[in-house]
């Protein structure tokens, strides 16, 4: 059962899947461009952020463009590592049926 | 009591057959799931950094503009009782008609690129212009704007009949450098534009032919080749 163990419970919603598909491709992407990406609500992008930044997968950061605030998301490295560990798994799943 | 006996032992085996199918359904459905998964990443992972919505069939109508195009202008140049292999005698009025041409092609192909590709974003549910569009467009416009410049250069020195060359390849070199940002077919389009833009520099007097073949028949076999790939399927 070890392949089991390292589908990462972290992961499986669709929308933290996409999160991290995004923010491991890319350097910094911020709350608009995210949410038109994944196609979500604000609401739900916030809670599903936040789950990921619980467990130190993503960092935020908090800027000002002019006198907008502006949010933006990057991905950590232990994020980073998580998510190619829970790809590795997803794979071997399928590989293995 | 002989019956009784059978019929537990029956259900007794129908119990572990069905047990076996709900296993086989939930393992199945577990691997659909993580399939879709895989799907999803990959999709996120291709939207956030390339152009996806390019339309495979805008490409196959401005393929055909093209063709209209250099049709026009064929039967243009044969108007003026004037083969086009080099030593013609140009009037005003041809190079009027014969600049008007493209530059139509050129303007309504734009327009047919941009509103086939917001359907597409559309349909795709991705946003139609975000970093990665800009990115593709950039990056195509520079070697578009300095091909242009050449141009403009060729005809001031009135090198007419490099043009044809020249518009192919520096139209090839920024679809290659496009496909960075975009589908990566559009590369192997870019370099094939390329090829015939130096076929075509090494055999002058054709150009209308060489236009003929890169803009309108290898949009048209790219964009079909393209529409299939990404645009029937769904």
């Amino acid at each position: 059962m070890g392949k089991i163990d390292q589908i990462n419970k972290a992961f499986e919603s669709r929308v933290r899947l996409g999160i991290m598909s995004v923010l491991v491709v890319n350097d910094w992407v911020d709350y608009k461009e995210m949410k038109e990406l994944l196609g979500v609500t604000d609401g739900n992008l916030a809670s599903h952020i936040s789950a990921l930044e619980k467990k130190e997968f993503v960092t935020v950061r908090k800027a000002f463009i002019g006198k907008k605030p502006n949010t933006s998301y990057a991905c950590t490295k232990k994020g980073k590592e998580a998510f190619e560990e829970h790809i590795n798994a997803l794979e071997k799943l399928i590989k293995g049926i | 009591m002989q019956f009784l006996k059978k019929l537990k032992r029956l259900k007794y085996y129908l119990e572990g057959y069905v047990n076996l199918i709900t296993l086989k359904n939930k393992v199945l459905f577990m691997s659909n799931k993580h399939h879709q998964d895989i799907t999803h990443i990959r999709k996120m992972m291709e939207g956030s950094t390339k152009f996806m919505s390019l339309s495979g069939l805008s490409g196959i109508f401005i393929g055909l503009y093209a063709i209209i195009g250099a049709i026009l202008a064929y039967f243009i140049v044969q108007d003026h009782f004037i083969a086009y292999n080099g030593h013609i005698r140009i009037t005003k009025d041809i190079i009027k008609q014969m600049f008007a041409i493209p530059l139509g092609v050129l303007l309504l192909s734009l327009a047919t690129a941009y509103v086939l590709s917001k359907r597409k974003a559309k349909k795709q549910q991705f946003p139609f212009w975000n970093k990665t569009a800009k990115k593709m467009i950039i990056n195509m416009a520079i070697p578009l704007a300095i091909g242009g410049i050449v141009v403009l250069g060729l005809i001031y020195h009135r090198y007419y009949i490099l043009i044809p060359a020249a518009t192919l390849l520096f139209y090839g070199l920024a679809l290659i450098n496009a496909s960075h940002y975009t589908l990566k077919e559009i590369k192997g389009l870019g370099i094939v534009q390329s090829c015939i833009g130096l076929l075509s520099l090494f055999d002058l007097g054709y150009g209308i032919v060489y236009w003929a073949i890169g803009f309108g028949l290898m949009h048209i076999v790219y964009g079909i080749y393209i529409y299939f790939k990404y645009e029937r399927i769904r």
